[in-house]
Formats: structure tokens, C-alpha cells, sequence
């Protein structure tokens, strides 16, 4: 019945499919920034500020700069049809262990940083094995990994530790004009990640794998390596906002990383992007839009001084709203007989 | 005509490892001699029993709900501020709290399987509006107190024949196991457990696998508000108490043996699953493990139980139900 219920509305509401064709999950996204930032400039005005000034526009940036880097590598694997709950944690502890390596010392920021690099890309490969060769599933194994780091961290920390050289601090909060540096920096991280997707070998074979591992394994896909590499490039991502977060606090923290919610966040970030969650389809470029919807949301919230409970509600709406209306568009296209 | 007892598969490895936990119980703790020691850990652990037997019904449907934490929470913050120390609200603050769990389930399944969202999704969305709802009506933090009465579910006894005090939690997990285990075995509860093995196959058979899924969400929904009567009367009042239990119920139910995604796995298996997650908690606190090593031994836990029921128990039946897929299919030659 419904089959056929949605097969007739497709054929009623979509006339000019040249038009809908446009209108891609990712132009809906920024197309809702832009609302979103019209709406929030007029309810921000009345209220006698203005939204999009200096410390505003600061402000969303900033907010943006550590969920983005997350979200950009989560968008890898969940992409593959995997998805990665230990990044809160590894967060936490790549900022320990950036923070700890380099102990007040400039000339151990270097050190500090590829030391923190390669842990979390050992996490990644761990999560990646799990997954791919004992078979685990990608929500168990990553979960699984998520509790041991988390049982390391509480017995071995119990508050923020580690010293960061002033000099190192200049990543945080450093500015080109209105836009920080580290904003930027992630937006080249972003940019890599796209470059990588969408123009290399290795990042179709992402999307492929996504799409059907079995039919990309009988396609000559190396779909246990790409599932791994992602992993990898996704915890390396996670360990870079550790770092990054590590240069903000001036120390490392053990709950950096859970305290925000990266783990959740940065999937609602990536669903919200138009990325499916079951993966084959989605990219980096939504998943931007979707980090900076989140962070303006939060920061029109705060000039309006809601409550920050409220927020929470309605980021959960915006969440289902955005994925069901994705959802409807797929289905409308798939009765179609077409793969968007 | 002859009743033998049969396990469902992927049950056994878990009722060896509860088995070996109790054991070690016994060896480990004096208070583990007598049975009062194991009803103390039956009482403890029946709020989780309760939950992962009500995110099985999800699970083996195809789904997650990742909403029963925050239902928790929200169900012993909703009861203490109405109750606030009035006995005479106790009934009607309980109806309103499992009729509140039965709804979330019902908008969480109503979202899944009309707007084609994604259960966790769903899940997600509806964790971030409970925990923002809530607070928001509490102004930040829990406000008044439960009743006496409504704590008896949670920590008072009641006194059986022959067989002495009984927790109240115990007999309410006992009902909830057993009306589980007969439902799973209805007609509708093996459709439901099809349902999440071939949704395809169900739907062509004339089974109503929407109406299944949603029947598992409102079950998970009505669950985890009986096990915030019971955690609300076990454990107070608090803004936490409901933290993590979305991914400890569903460790437990993975622990059971029961298979992510759906079609495999029995009831039972995931209730004792919780168990012998609590006895493990139980068994490493008295072995004086630190309570920050407990996630990790957790964490290594379920890869493994994953791990195996993947590698060991399940290829017997991968070979089975997909004889050499891989193999079969050649490419064509060039």
C-alpha cells in the first residue's frame, strides 16, 4: 500500500525533475544556513545586536572549528557504512597526550603533536581490525573501544594535565583578520577530505563500499583496507580536534571530548550534512553546512539568551525533521526508477 | 507431542559465561553462600534486565533505540516533581509515567517506520528532546521527592510463602521475563524477530512490518519507564541516573548472543546478558578492581562476545543459510 501511495505522490509533487535534480541534499543545507542565519539576524536584531558582527561571526567559527574536524572524518566511515563512537574519548586523550608530551616546552610541539597523531591512528586501526577482521559490528566494535579508553582515562586521570607552550596556544586563538586560524585550518582539512572523496581512487572506493561491500568485493574493491583506512583517517581527525582543543585549554582533559558530545554530535553533524547514515552517499561539503547549522543555532541561542536546555530540544527536532525530509526525497526518487 | 527444552541459538555461550560469573560469585564473596546474596544482585540488576529486554524487542526487529536513557531519567524527574512528597499521587504519577514511556515509543516507532528515518536517528533526536524537555521544565535540576510508595517498587520487599521476602523488583522482572518469553514465542513474536531478519520476505508474506517495529518501540519505550519506577525507587532521585543505560542495554543484549541488526537471538539470552553484566561489576568490585577499569573490561567484553558469536557460532550458520556466496559467484571471463 504505501509502495504504491508514495509512488503516486512522487509522481504528483515532482514535475520538473531539472529543477529537483538541483536541489541536492547539500544546496538544501546551506540553502538552511542561509535561512537560518537571515531568521536568526531578524530575531537578534530586534532584540537591539546584530548577529553576524565580529565576535559573531568569531563565534560560529570557533564553535564550528573542533566539531567540524570530527565530523569531516566521521563523514569517511560512515560513508563506508561504518561509524565510529570512540571519537569523544580519543579526543580526550590525544589532548593529554599532546599536552603532556610537550609540557610547557616549545621545542616539543612537534614531537607532541605527531606522538598524539600516531596513537590516534593506532585507535583507528584497532577499530578498523575489529571491525574487519574479527567482524564485529561497526557499532559494538567502536563502542567496545570507546569503554577501554574511557576505563584508561578515568584510572589514570582525574582532572586536566599537561602544560602547553604559549607559543602552541597561538593555533587556538590566533586570527587572520575576523577569521581564525585554526577555523581555516580545518576548512583546508575539510577541503582535503573533499579532494581526497571526490578525486582519488581510494575515496571512490569509500563511496563504493558504502554503496555494497559485497558487490564492490566482486568489483576488485579492497573493501577490508578502505574500511580500515577510513577508521584510520577518521581517528586521525578526532586526534587533531584533541590537539586543537589542547591549544584552547592550554593543558589536556580527559573529558573534553564525551563533555561536548563528539561522539553523538558529530554523527548528527554528518546525517544532517544529507550523508546517509547507512552510507554510499554524502560528502564532506554537507557535512560543513550541517557543523555550521549546529553552531549557529547554538550561537543564536546564546545571543537570545535561551535556555540551553531548550537548544538541546531542538537540535533533536531539527535532527529527525532534516533526515526525515531526506529520507522523503530518496524515496521519491527511487520510485522514480532513478539514483539521485 | 514430546516437550523437550530448546534453546534458541546463540543462547547457550551466554548462560555458560552467567554460570562461570556466579561461580566466581560464590568463591570470591561470603556473601554470595546463601541465596539473599543473589537476590541482592537479581534486585540490582533487574532495572537493566528490564531495559535490555525491552531494546531487544528493537534490536531484533532491525532497530536501536538509543532514547532509553534519557527516558529514564526523564521518567524519575517527571515522577518526583509531581509526586513531591505526596502519597496520594503515587498511582496516578505511575500511570502517567509508564503512559509517558508507551508514547515516546510510540512517536519513536511512529518516525521510524512512517518517515523512513533511521531508528538511531530517531533514537538520537529523541535523547537530545528528552534531556532538553526535562531540564527545561525543572528549571536545570531534578525538583521534589518520590513517595514512600512509589520507593517500594524499587526497595521494598514483599513477603511470599514459603520462599520469604521477595524484592518487589525481582517479582516485577520475573512477570516481565516470562510475559517476554511467551510473547516470543507467539505468533507476533516470531514475526517480529522476522521482521528484522528479512523485512522483505515478511512484507511479501502479508506480515505487517511496520506495525511489528512499532509494537518494539512502544514495548522498549513502556520498559525503560518501568525501569525508571524501579531505578527512581532503587536509587533516588538524581539528574544521572539515568546516564549510559542506552549503551549498557545494549551491550547486554548484544552480550546475549543476539545479533545487531536484527533476526537472531532470544529474549532470555538478552536478560541474561544484563545479568551477567552486573554479576561481572559485582565479581570485579569484590576482587577490588578499580571502578575505572570496570568500562574497559566491559569494552573488551563485547568485542569479544561479538567477536566470537561472528567468527565461532555464526559461521556454521553463515555456511549454512549462504552456502559459499563468495565462491559461487565468479567473474566472467575476459
Amino acid at each position: 500500500m504505501s509502495i504504491l501511495q508514495q509512488h503516486t505522490t512522487a509522481r504528483h509533487t515532482v514535475r520538473r525533475p531539472a529543477l529537483r535534480r538541483r536541489f541536492t541534499p547539500v544546496v538544501v543545507v546551506y540553502l538552511a544556513l542561509v535561512a537560518l542565519l537571515v531568521i536568526g539576524s531578524v530575531l537578534v536584531g530586534v532584540r537591539g545586536e546584530v548577529l553576524l558582527d565580529q565576535a559573531g561571526i568569531l563565534n560560529i567559527l570557533t564553535r564550528s572549528t573542533a566539531l567540524g574536524l570530527v565530523a569531516i572524518g566521521q563523514t569517511m566511515v560512515i560513508l563506508t557504512g561504518s561509524l565510529d563512537l570512540s571519537v569523544a574519548y580519543l579526543i580526550g586523550l590525544t589532548s593529554l597526550i599532546a599536552a603532556e608530551t610537550m609540557a610547557g616546552q616549545d621545542g616539543m610541539v612537534v614531537p607532541g603533536v605527531l606522538l598524539a597523531l600516531a596513537v590516534a591512528a593506532a585507535v583507528g586501526l584497532v577499530n578498523g581490525l575489529v571491525i574487519t577482521v574479527l567482524k564485529a559490528n561497526a557499532f559494538i566494535a567502536t563502542l567496545g573501544v570507546a569503554l577501554i579508553l574511557r576505563g584508561y582515562l578515568e584510572d589514570n586521570y582525574t582532572g586536566p594535565a599537561g602544560d602547553v607552550p604559549r607559543g602552541f596556544q597561538h593555533l587556538g586563538y590566533d586570527r587572520i583578520g575576523p577569521l581564525p586560524v585554526a577555523a581555516l585550518l580545518m576548512l583546508a582539512v575539510a577541503a582535503l577530505a573533499w579532494w581526497y572523496l571526490s578525486r582519488t581512487r581510494p575515496g571512490y572506493h569509500i563511496y563504493a563500499v558504502g554503496g555494497d561491500i559485497e558487490v564492490a568485493r566482486l568489483s576488485g574493491v579492497p573493501t577490508r583496507r578502505v574500511v580500515v583506512t577510513a577508521h584510520v583517517l577518521c581517528s586521525l581527525a578526532a586526534g587533531l580536534t584533541g590537539i586543537y582543543l589542547a591549544s584552547r585549554l592550554g593543558s589536556g582533559a580527559p573529558y573534553v571530548g564525551t563533555d561536548a558530545g563528539y561522539d553523538l554530535e558529530s554523527i548528527a553533524a554528518v546525517v544532517l550534512g544529507g550523508t546517509l547514515l547507512a552510507g554510499g552517499r554524502g560528502g564532506v561539503v554537507g557535512t560543513i553546512g550541517g557543523v555550521l547549522i549546529l553552531a549557529t543555532l547554538d550561537t543564536i541561542f546564546d545571543d537570545l539568551a535561551v535556555d540551553p536546555f531548550f537548544k538541546d530540544v531542538v537540535r533533536g527536532v531539527v535532527l529527525v525533521t532534516a533526515v526525515a525530509l531526506y529520507a522523503r526525497r530518496m524515496m521519491a526518487d527511487r520510485t522514480r526508477g532513478r539514483l539521485a | 507431542m514430546t516437550w523437550r527444552p530448546r534453546l534458541a541459538e546463540g543462547t547457550a555461550p551466554v548462560l555458560v559465561v552467567l554460570l562461570l560469573l556466579l561461580v566466581g560469585l560464590a568463591l570470591a564473596g561470603p556473601a554470595y553462600d546463601e541465596p539473599s546474596g543473589y537476590l541482592a544482585l537479581l534486585k540490582r540488576a533487574a532495572p537493566l534486565m528490564i531495559l535490555a529486554i525491552g531494546q531487544y524487542f528493537v534490536i531484533v526487529s532491525g532497530g536501536f533505540d538509543l532514547s532509553v536513557g534519557a527516558l529514564v531519567t526523564a521518567g524519575v524527574v517527571i515522577a518526583a516533581r509531581l509526586i513531591d512528597g505526596d502519597e496520594s499521587a503515587t498511582t496516578p504519577v505511575i500511570l502517567l509515567v509508564l503512559g509517558f514511556g508507551l508514547l515516546v515509543g510510540l512517536v519513536n516507532g511512529l518516525i521510524t517506520t512512517k518517515l523512513l528515518v533511521p531508528s538511531f536517528i530517531v533514537t538520537l533526536g529523541m535523547l537530545l528532546v528528552l534531556d532538553g524537555a526535562t531540564f527545561l521544565w525543572t528549571d536545570g535540576a531534578p525538583r521534589g521527592a518520590l513517595s514512600a510508595a512509589f520507593r517500594t517498587f524499587g526497595r521494598g520487599a514483599l513477603d511470599v510463602p514459603l520462599l520469604g521476602e521477595i524484592p518487589w523488583s525481582v517479582l516485577i522482572l520475573l512477570a516481565i521475563l516470562v510475559a517476554a518469553a511467551l510473547f516470543m514465542r507467539s505468533g507476533t513474536g516470531r514475526a517480529l524477530v522476522a521482521a528484522g531478519d528479512n523485512e522483505a520476505a515478511v512484507r511479501m508474506s502479508g506480515g505487517q512490518v511496520d506495525r511489528l517495529r512499532l509494537l518494539g518501540f512502544v514495548l522498549s519505550g513502556l520498559l525503560a519507564a518501568v525501569a525508571a519506577i524501579l531505578l527512581g525507587g532503587f536509587a533516588g532521585v538524581s539528574a544521572q541516573v539515568g546516564n549510559g543505560l542506552e549503551f549498557r542495554a545494549i551491550t547486554a543484549v548484544v552480550l546475549g548472543g543476539v545479533l545487531l541488526g536484527g533476526g537472531r537471538g532470544s529474549v532470555v539470552a538478552a536478560a541474561a546478558g544484563a545479568l551477567s553484566l552486573e554479576a561481572l561489576f559485582t565479581l570485579l568490585n569484590l576482587l577490588g578492581v578499580s571502578g575505572a577499569l570496570e568500562s574497559a573490561v566491559q569494552g573488551l567484553i563485547i568485542i569479544a562476545a561479538v567477536a566470537y558469536a561472528s567468527l565461532g557460532g555464526g559461521l556454521r550458520q553463515r555456511l549454512r543459510t549462504r552456502p559459499k556466496q563468495r565462491n559461487t559467484v565468479q567473474p566472467a571471463p575476459s
